[in-house]
């Protein structure tokens, strides 16, 4: 015997009586409270059986391994750099996990990345101090030049980055412009300044109607309008996976929005 | 949405390069405001009050009036206060604690405008002479610092002192449950614009973003008649007297045009 | 609301005291013209009013308006202040200069507006679980431009939403509101005129309730007040605590259900 309350994408506060009855089970972001089933805080409903979840909406980035983040150097130390992750925890990127050529001992290591160096970093650890270690040693992670950076929710950046990297790529493609979205909210990106206004945009107005439906098409027909292009169709900007940390990741991000992927893939 | 991240010379250059194409991060012209927006008596507390309104940054003032005794040398005049707190509330990089001089120089600046323009009648603020006159107190709170608090601020000081009334005063208490019609001596509007330089391009109301990238600013107060009452130049690189000319006239038509906002 | 025994008079004590010019010893209308004694001031409230916080509201009750902005969890400094097992709620209740009843209130922190920032964060500690953060800090800020009393109360409401808003794990919503008697009455939601009422005896109590259990996590008192009158006033207080956690909960909502451009 179980009643549930609440219906899948529904928004709920904390406190707020989910399902009443032992039918039910909490999980992530609800917990039991005697006989029913709350929500643990504010987020989005997510039902899977008899297993009620919550995603979250708002709130500060926190690290999690496998994640792909672009962070700022803040330090530089005897054995590598610490970097900001947008979080209450700074990394330290070790000098081992840096590069894939070999530094020297003693080496400068400014020469490398410098204080205020924006960095495409994964992150290969996180303690339960949370202490965090971030790497460079992957495709895809490097110093980023030039540029401008930026913040969103770190929540919207699935819908930011789309289904399989397709929200995005049709964004790169239809405005010619670099952009890296990191999983902590940072996003940067490089290219003509007309067009990464037009970029900016459509970033921020996914941002705001993430969890709208038909967002794609709007963002499409508003970028054709901007742009005075065509652009073919959204899906054809699928592209294969290249990090298995997907299935590593927690699943709470990866059955999110009703339309968007789960994809960490950065592409620029 | 929250801290600042500090750009680097890179970045900068990308910024200037974008700067001096004209186009802006948010796609606005180099001498456009955002939306700007004014909300009097948004405390009925105090005896005026305003809220200023500039994109997302969003800065409140109130005014006191109290009853004291003159300075020695202005016995027969009322005098005129302005303090601003950086609230911590509005921003992650305030912090808690006594004003920073960053607070110090935006109350003085807007103490400036409004002084110099003598915009406050203060002979009328004398109860009697040497022993009694009102001492106008204005208190400027950063509610969400999106860039430019100077500009929001001197706007929300002056619109503040625009929606004042008298409390009541009998000769010997103020009652401040009761307002008068009374409003004070206000003889001129001083508006302040801050207009800032980056590399070789002038232009107005930054974001958060293109603050960083300031080489000098300067702060420009002007009154209805097209005449300056204040200038504050701001931040460490020196400006030629060319630049100080081309700001000053760009500064007195944003000026206008703010005005048009506080006549309304 | 019945009265207590010895603060009852009846009509005929009533007139006979008026004829003779002494003061009538009952509190018969609300000085603000409310209706009832156990009814709030009208209460309004609205969430993500200061964008470049984590999470921010603002609540409205009467003439008393509350901002709350939340940051964090962040890094917290001094480290000595650091608990390696869990993060730490840090609260900082202020009123702008501006938004007294009196003169002008000189900006800084001052002894009551600590004392009051204290019990705020035990008001909202109870619903948070911050084991996640070890060593942060959740900053929240409360700032007051209106007060006409209830203003601590107005602040709890004000950080439970913007806390929510921050994403922060929570496992309810808390309400805080003033109870209390003024004379012969039980009544909620004292004004600035109530607290100050000079003709009979007045308790002023704020109160906080956490939403999923009902607990008290704020009570203190000012005044005169029996043992039954303050068993009532808590019981009175239980109905306006569910009408602020309504309004919490629809104004976080509000905000979270967008309309496309």
């Amino acid at each position: 015997m179980g009643k549930l309350n609440v219906k899948e994408n529904d928004i709920v506060v904390p406190g707020e009586v989910l399902a009443e009855g032992m039918d039910y089970l909490p999980s992530q972001g609800t917990y039991r409270l005697e006989d029913n089933v709350r929500a643990g805080m504010l987020g989005m409903v997510r039902i899977e059986g008899k297993v009620i979840k919550l995603m979250q909406l708002n709130g500060r980035y926190v690290p999690r391994r496998y994640d792909t983040i672009v962070c700022p150097v803040i330090d530089v130390l005897m054995s590598g750099w610490r970097v900001n992750t947008n979080s209450a925890y700074e990394a330290v990127l070790p000098i081992r996990d840096a590069s894939s050529r070999f530094i020297p001992k003693g080496a400068d290591l400014t020469k490398f990345f410098a204080l205020g160096d924006y960095l495409v970093c994964k992150i290969s650890n996180v303690t339960s101090q949370k202490l965090v270690d971030v790497s460079m040693n992957g495709p895809g992670l490097q110093k980023l030049e030039g540029g401008r950076i930026f913040e969103v929710n770190p929540h919207k950046v699935p819908r930011i980055i789309g289904k399989e990297g397709s929200m995005i790529s049709m964004i790169k493609y239809a405005t010619g412009c670099r952009i890296v979205v990191g999983q902590n909210g940072l996003v940067w990106i490089n290219g003509e300044p007309d067009k990464e206004v037009i970029a900016y945009d459509a970033i921020r107005r996914i941002e705001r109607e993430a969890t709208l439906p038909g967002l794609t098409d709007r963002i499409k027909t508003d970028l054709e309008k901007k742009l005075k292009i065509k652009i073919e169709s959204a899906q054809q900007f699928h592209e294969p996976q290249q990090q298995e940390s997907q299935a590593q990741r927690d699943d709470s991000n990866k059955d999110s929005h009703p339309e968007e992927g789960g994809s960490e893939e950065e592409q620029y | 949405m929250s801290q600042t991240f500090r750009i680097n010379e890179a970045q900068k250059k990308h910024l200037l390069d974008s700067l001096k194409k004209g186009v802006r991060f948010d796609g606005r012209k180099l001498d456009q405001h955002r939306e700007v927006s004014i909300e009097y008596s948004i405390s009925k507390s105090a005896e005026g009050s305003a809220r200023v309104r500039i994109g997302e940054t969003e800065v409140i003032a109130g005014v006191k009036l109290s009853i004291d005794k003159p300075y020695a040398d202005s016995p027969d005049e009322g005098s005129l206060m302005v303090d601003a707190q950086l609230l911590p509330l509005s921003s992650p990089e305030f912090e808690l604690g006594p004003p920073s001089i960053e607070a110090i120089e935006l109350a003085r600046v807007v103490d400036r405008g409004i002084r110099e323009a003598k915009a406050i009648d203060t002979k009328k603020l004398c109860v009697k002479e040497g022993e009694k006159v009102w001492i106008v107190s204005i208190d400027i709170c950063t509610i969400n610092n999106a860039g430019n608090l100077f500009d929001a601020s001197a706007l929300a000081a002056i619109a503040a002192l625009k929606d004042a009334r008298f409390p009541e005063y009998d000769g010997v208490s103020i009652d401040y449950k009761k307002h008068s019609d009374k409003k004070l001596p206000l003889t001129k509007i001083p508006v302040a614009v801050t207009v800032f330089k980056a590399g070789s391009t002038l232009f107005i109301d930054p974001s958060l973003y293109e603050e960083q990238v300031i080489d000098a600013r300067l702060t420009v107060t002007m009154m209805q008649n097209g005449e300056l009452c204040a200038l504050q130049k701001g931040e460490a690189k020196p400006l030629s007297i060319e630049e100080i000319n081309q700001m000053i006239d760009l500064g007195i038509s944003k000026a206008k045009e703010l005005t048009k906002h506080i006549q309304k | 609301m019945t009265a207590t025994k010895t603060h009852t008079l009846k009509r005929a004590d009533l007139k006979k005291s008026s004829t003779e010019g002494l003061i009538p010893m009952t509190y018969d209308k609300r000085m603000d013209g409310r209706k009832r004694f156990e009814e709030m001031r009208p209460i309004s409230a609205k969430v993500g009013i200061i964008p470049r916080a984590h999470g921010s509201a603002m609540f409205q009750i009467g003439k008393t308006i509350a901002y709350a902005a939340v940051y964090g969890p962040r890094e917290l400094h001094p480290k000595f202040m650091q608990n390696p097992k869990t993060g730490i709620l840090r609260c900082n209740y202020s009123m702008m200069p501006f938004s007294g009843s009196g003169e002008r209130v000189r900006p800084g922190s001052n002894r009551r507006a600590k004392e009051i920032s204290m019990v705020t964060e035990n008001a909202l500690a109870p619903v948070l679980d911050l084991t996640e953060f070890p060593n942060a800090v959740v900053d929240v800020f409360i700032e007051l431009p209106q007060t006409d009393a209830g203003s601590r109360c107005a602040g709890i409401c004000a950080a439970s939403m913007a806390l929510a808003d921050a994403g922060i794990p929570m496992k309810g919503l808390v309400a805080a509101v003033s109870a209390g008697r003024v004379d012969d009455k039980i009544v909620i939601d004292l004004d600035y005129n109530e607290e100050a009422y000079e003709h009979g005896p007045v308790a002023d109590i704020p109160i906080a309730m956490l939403q999923h259990t009902n607990e008290i996590s704020l009570l203190q008192m000012d005044g005169e007040i029996s043992k039954e009158q303050l068993k009532q006033a808590l019981e009175t207080a239980k109905k306006s605590m569910a009408q602020i956690f309504e309004v919490q909960t629809a104004a976080l909502k509000e905000k979270y259900n967008v309309k496309a451009r």
